[in-house]
């Protein structure tokens, strides 16, 4: 068992494009949950509008990569709007239930045949990338930092993904310090009180799950940029629970939390595999097999971010302050 | 105490003390408002006017509808029929952000604190006119710091008044309930609001604080709010307000000042009871002793 190439492959699967997806989407998910209490259990979907919404401007619409990221966008605005008008007035179990409804529903629909002309149907679409790839301005060749290396057009996704990361972080910092951040995690706390008071709470909310939806579908529209490929498959419910064990790892109710709680869930799942791969190897776990171990490190990571939460709520990064009360 | 007594009665009402009767200078009028839940019918209230300036005490015996007249008022519940308008305007069907920004500010019988913010962040999101408050002004922090150094100075100013300031940076949820209730009282004020509603004021209010808040509800009149609070605690409603309306059973069974009041036949039947001139405080003693003595076995 190679200790440092183990942590060498983690180290690259915390940068990877993989983690930036979750990272965006995890930020999007703290601004629902972690800054305004919206219960959405349906991130996936957001992240498959947006990819899907500028898929398909490409491919379809035949529109400039610009103006499909921004359709895509404009698709999740407008994805926020429909699940948001009907539920933001109702209780926050309702927004929970239809969300998770929707993703399912939205993944059901891009798998119909009938729609498969547009939407590629179970197979998904993949000839969309080339305007993309061809705005690397990184020349080939391969670039070593140290413990990891890139090829080109991996350095290219790093910097665009990690860019966009960065940038995102920054304006919600911006928000989250400003008078309308503090409105949001008024409503979190009470938002009878916060009416009481004048604001235009549904709005708010309509606004947060907007903000929420265009982070998620930055992440998803990364994550297929990187592959040159969307599928309906992957925008299942297990990629929301994903992002939500990102976001309660690193703590909701923070920004540095999602970006380090992806880091850090992705190299666990790196390492764990690894390790349990190479005590099998050597026969130190012998009742395990190497295709178990997939499925053991899932149970494993599950049972820590169940302890997590019962022992710090607050995640990784959260205030700890926050956990003496109990509310 | 003085103030109380001040006002004469036909300065407030015009013709005679009636449920109902007309006010010299309404701020608020409700005409016919009536909620029912299911068979039951909440609040049945043909026609009531609030003073303005004054303060206006809303008693009555559980379940009279006093919480639900509230909620009636300011948007947070919708009646079955009735108008009601708030200095001349009209708030049936207004949404209650909007009621609050037109300035009737409400608290909340169980009281809401905005627990994992601070006392001071408490205090800033009770003011009005923040332009940072909007998603694309909050982003460029110079378009919002100067509002916001106001919006915080006049937050230290009421704090200190309400003797909070020690608590500033503390969060809400490390108040004790009685401090709660000075922090929703204190946030209801900074956005200067015509008329201020409390529910319940006292409730849970350690003694100690009793006289503090009553103080700083006299203050409020004396700035020209005004002030309409529902309360259960006779000795405030007698100590304070200048005008009190009883209702019982969803409607207004009567009103008039606070020493007539309590003499109404239909008030004492309705709500007093046969114990009202009875100190609850006497009443309640030999069964504290008694417990004393078991304790001492």
């Amino acid at each position: 068992m190679d200790i440092l190439n183990i942590l060498k492959l983690a180290l690259g699967e915390m940068l990877s494009p993989t983690t930036i997806t979750f990272v965006l989407c995890a930020l999007g998910l703290a601004v629902h949950f972690g800054f305004t209490g919206l219960l959405n259990f349906g991130q996936a979907a957001f992240a498959a509008v947006g990819a899907y919404g500028m898929v398909i401007s490409i491919d379809t619409l035949k529109l400039p990569l610009f103006l499909a990221v921004l359709m895509g966008l404009l698709c999740s605005i407008i994805f926020a709007l429909i699940l948001g008008i009907p539920t933001l007035r109702l209780r926050a179990d309702y927004l929970a239930i239809v969300t998770i409804a929707t993703a399912e529903v939205f993944r059901y629909f891009m798998t119909t045949i009938g729609f498969s002309k547009v939407t590629g149907g179970s197979n998904g679409l993949s000839q969309f990338g080339a305007e993309f790839w061809a705005l690397n301005p990184i020349p080939e060749g391969n670039y070593n930092f140290g413990f990891v290396s890139y090829r080109a057009d991996q350095l290219y996704v790093f910097m665009v993904g990690w860019g966009a990361v960065i940038i995102g972080a920054l304006i919600l910092r911006l928000l989250m310090r400003s008078p309308w951040g503090r409105v949001l995690k008024g409503i979190r706390e009470d938002e009878d009180a916060v009416r009481s008071l004048g604001k235009n709470v549904f709005f708010y909310k309509l606004q947060a799950l907007m903000i929420g939806g265009v982070f998620a579908s930055i992440g998803g529209m990364i994550f297929v940029l990187n592959l040159s490929n969307v599928q309906p498959q992957v925008w299942t419910t297990n990629f929301t629970f994903t992002i939500w064990s990102v976001l309660l790892l690193g703590g909701a109710a923070t920004i540095l939390g999602p970006i380090a709680g992806g880091m850090i869930f992705i190299a666990l799942i790196s390492i764990t595999q690894g390790i349990m791969g190479g005590l099998v190897e050597l026969g130190l776990l012998p009742f395990l097999t190497q295709p178990d171990i997939a499925q053991i490190r899932l149970l494993l990571i599950g049972l820590s971010l169940m302890l997590l939460v019962i022992f710090r709520p607050q995640g990784l990064f959260g205030n700890k302050r926050e956990t003496q009360f109990n509310v | 105490m003085s103030n109380s007594k001040s006002v004469s009665i036909d300065k407030i009402c015009i013709g005679e003390v009636a449920p109902g009767c007309r006010k010299v200078d309404p701020i608020l009028i409700a005409d016919g408002v009536k909620r029912q839940f299911g068979g039951l019918t909440a609040v049945d209230v043909a026609h009531v006017e609030i003073p303005r300036g004054l303060i206006t005490a809303l008693i009555g015996p559980n379940g009279a509808g006093k919480t639900t007249f509230f909620n009636l008022l300011t948007g947070f519940d919708k009646p079955n029929q009735g108008n009601w308008s708030f200095e001349g305007q009209n708030l049936a069907g207004m949404s209650p952000y909007k009621v609050a920004r037109l300035g009737m500010i409400r608290t909340f019988q169980l009281t809401k604190a905005l627990s994992l913010l601070t006392v001071i962040e408490n205090m800033r999101l009770g003011a009005q006119k923040q332009p940072g408050e909007s998603f694309l002004t909050s982003l460029i922090r110079p378009l919002w710091i100067r509002r916001e150094k106001e919006i915080t100075e006049v937050a230290d100013t009421l704090l200190k008044r309400f003797k909070l300031d020690a608590k500033r940076e503390d969060y809400a949820a490390s108040l004790s309930g009685g401090q709660r209730k000075l922090l929703e009282m204190a946030r209801a004020l900074m956005s200067e609001p015509k008329l201020i509603m409390l529910d319940e004021p006292m409730a849970g209010v350690n003694p100690a604080l009793t006289q503090s808040l009553l103080d700083h509800i006299k203050d409020l009149k004396s700035n020209g709010t005004t002030v309409l609070f529902v309360e259960h605690d006779m000795h405030m409603v007698r100590h304070i307000s200048d005008w009190v309306i009883v209702m019982a059973e969803g409607k207004v069974v009567a009103e008039g000042p606070p020493s007539t009041v309590m003499k109404d036949q239909a008030v004492i039947d309705a709500y007093l009871g046969a114990h009202h001139d009875t100190d609850l405080g006497t009443m309640s003693k030999p069964a504290s002793t008694r417990s004393k003595k078991g304790d001492t076995k």
